[in-house]
């Protein structure tokens, strides 16, 4: 790979069609279904969008004081909570509550937190059978991939590709009819169902009000992890704590049109602890796992903004980037434009290595239009590009500006530039005075020079009377 | 406090030390979050909820008779029902000659093709049933059938919104929000019902006005 070309870039250019194809309708449909659907149910939905942002962005700057009254009021509803502080502390804890109550198989509902801490080989190596039940997720678990988007992980993937995989799991001759395909899932996972032991799951929010944890699932998966075992473990990111039941109303309304372009998730789940007495099925035992693993290092930093994000995927929907790109682009477990964001501040002392993700943006502002809380994504990709150079990280892609800064600091060499630099409208590339500019230029096109114009115009106007500024005051 | 939590808590006190100039928590009006729909709609509750229902896929049923002529057709005629509502529903179902057991067994979920549970609710503005672990006799029993039918009785649970429902979740260790029937649009953008819940989710109100 040609050091001028930035990673993503190289992944996008050798994105197989079909993948691109696959990823480009199906956001399309998302983007437009999500703007219909609020558009239809609200004359300002923007005002709903920077409340909820409001609301989020209090939580975190207060994150303190409602974690432990959310601690309170679990412990309060019969819920046992503990804290992780990294991932590996998180996969310990999850180990030793299960190995504690002897459970051996556990089903478990989609959740980000569990795919960034990457539960299921840990629980695999130690001897228990952790299968995913969403649909899409147990098809990336079959097929050994990785979610290439948050809400939908299978998107880079077709039905051939998924038929595929069944036959050779053994559910049947291969059929790549999806309802097929969905009713041999609902079998062969429902039988893991009734053998489990326990269910695993995330949280969409947590009330520190009531201690109520909030999961949303379509396809009922969650709802049927706890009611099929008497175990549940809940692994929940810090961010997600919001300060009163009613906020959960105005993040439920934003998070199914964003993400589904639904009003509400079909099954949203409120749980206040383990199943009643009169309850036959469900768990006995709740345990919550609020997981810092470096989310208390991105509340520190002047990009805590990002942790209001609700996961509803309607950034990567509408990005120009991920579009050309899927979410492997990203090369971390969360991509989109939230992605680069995230990945680069979760990493910690590795932000080098993500550093160039921030650039993957070209700051249109569709990101910051969709996001159900309001988050300023291109803002916070320049703070982290101005990270990246202020620590001297140099990445793949990006022209050297020292000879730039050197031009732009000179009135005397600028004009000269400017008006010399007229000659690049005729030059080919391959006789571009600077290297990397030939490099770049090979997958983009400049538009036409026209250096010197605006002083031109500023020469034309200064005999012409001046406006008054000072008018408007 | 453990040493996890001590660490944990910390690192967040820590990170927010000396943070000035703190967002405040806005406050707002229910009404706020309401949909111009619901906002405009001068259908009584039930209606309003019936529509909304039917626009998720879900089944709003005001007989018995509607039910069973329903079942009868769809050839599903073997299930469970709530004993408490085996007069009201499950002998009506029975006289039509559908099979109906009153005990749920874990071990052959399967063999039941519907389960009708009781209902603790439902929203009109955005056609949810709310079923709560008090009044479901068995999680399993509203899940595991293809077909789910919950039962209303209490005409005084039609929440008009959202918040409204919010402010009565009451004490229950678990509410479920149920609005139609368990989807997925994971394989190429396709819509399909019953994934893992019922394919078919009908809400049936008994003893209401007609």
């Amino acid at each position: 790979m040609s050091k001028s070309v930035q990673p993503i870039d190289a992944f996008a250019r050798d994105l197989p069609r079909e993948t691109r194809d696959a990823v480009l309708s199906s956001v399309m449909t998302r983007t437009a279904g999500r703007k219909a659907k609020l558009e239809a149910d609200y004359e300002n939905p923007d005002d709903l969008r920077r409340l909820a942002g409001k609301v989020k962005q209090h939580t975190l700057e207060h994150l303190d004081e409602y974690l432990e009254q959310a601690e309170a009021a679990l412990i309060k509803n019969g819920a046992t909570v503990h804290f992780a502080s990294t991932a590996e502390d998180a996969r310990e804890q999850v180990l030793a509550i299960l190995k504690e109550n002897g459970a051996k198989r556990v089903v478990k509902s989609k959740s980000m937190v569990t795919e960034e801490i990457h539960l299921n080989d840990f629980l695999q190596k130690n001897g228990v059978e952790c299968v995913e039940t969403d649909l899409g997720e147990f098809i990336i678990q079959i097929d050994g991939d990785t979610p290439s988007h948050i809400v939908q992980p299978i998107i880079h993937k077709n039905r051939r590709q998924v038929a595929q995989s069944f036959e050779e799991l053994g559910l049947g001759d291969y059929n790549d009819d999806p309802q097929t395909i969905t009713r041999r899932a609902r079998k062969h996972l429902r039988e893991k169902y009734l053998q489990s032991d326990a269910g695993m799951t995330g949280a969409n929010f947590v009330s520190a009000e009531s201690g109520r944890l909030v999961i949303v699932t379509n396809e009922g998966n969650a709802r049927f992890g706890m009611a099929a075992n008497g175990l549940h473990i809940a692994l929940v990111g810090i961010e997600k704590v919001v300060p009163r039941d009613k906020d959960l109303g105005l993040l439920l309304n934003l998070l199914g049109r964003s993400a589904t372009a639904q009003q509400l998730t079909v099954y949203t789940q409120f749980i206040n602890g383990p199943r009643s007495k009169s309850q036959p099925s469900g768990p006995e035992q709740m345990h919550v796992i609020f997981l810092d693993n470096g989310r208390s290092r991105v509340l520190k930093s002047k990009e805590r903004d990002i942790l209001r994000c609700i996961r509803c995927g309607a950034c990567l929907n509408v990005c120009p980037v991920y579009r050309q790109t899927s979410g492997h682009g990203y090369r971390a477990v969360y991509g989109g434009p939230v992605g680069a964001v995230l990945s680069p501040l979760l990493a910690g002392d590795d932000f080098s290595k993500y550093a160039d993700l921030p650039k993957a943006s070209s700051l249109c502002g569709a990101c910051n239009e969709v996001c159900p809380v309001n988050i300023p994504i291109p803002e916070l990709l320049l703070r982290l590009r101005s990270r990246a150079n202020q620590e001297g990280i140099k990445s793949a892609g990006s022209p050297p500006m020292a000879p730039f800064a050197k031009l732009a600091t000179s009135p005397k060499l600028w004009q000269t530039a400017m008006t010399a630099s007229k000659a690049m409208n005729h030059l080919p590339i391959t006789m571009m005075p600077v290297r990397p500019l030939q490099e770049w230029l090979k997958i983009r096109t400049l538009p036409k020079w026209s250096g010197g114009e605006f002083r031109r115009w500023m020469r034309e106007r200064e005999g012409e009377p001046r406006m008054d500024t000072n008018k408007h005051e | 406090m453990s040493e996890a939590q001590d660490i944990v808590m910390g690192a967040v006190k820590q990170a927010l030390s000396g943070l000035r100039g703190k967002t405040s928590l806005p406050d707002y009006e229910s009404e706020f979050l309401f949909s111009v729909r619901h906002k405009e709609s001068e259908q009584d509750g039930w209606t309003e909820f019936g529509e909304n229902f039917s626009a998720v896929s879900g089944k709003a049923m005001n007989e018995v008779g509607d039910l069973v002529e329903f079942l009868k057709e769809g050839g599903f005629e073997k299930g469970y029902c709530d004993p408490e509502l085996k007069e009201q529903v499950g002998e009506v179902l029975v006289a039509a000659g559908l099979q109906v057991s009153y005990a749920f067994d874990h071990q052959r979920v399967d063999d039941y093709v519907f389960g009708i549970t009781r209902a603790s609710g439902v929203i009109a503005e955005s056609g949810t049933v709310i079923l709560n672990d008090e009044d479901t006799v068995d999680r399993l029993a509203a899940l595991a059938p293809w077909v789910h039918v919950a039962v209303l009785t209490d005409q005084k649970k039609v929440f008009a919104n959202i918040p409204q429902a919010i402010e009565n979740l009451g004490n229950s260790s678990n509410v479920i929000w149920v609005t139609g029937p368990s989807k997925t649009a994971d394989i190429e953008g396709i819509l399909i019902e019953g994934v893992h819940g019922p394919g078919v989710q009908i809400c049936l109100r008994i003893g209401g006005e007609n």
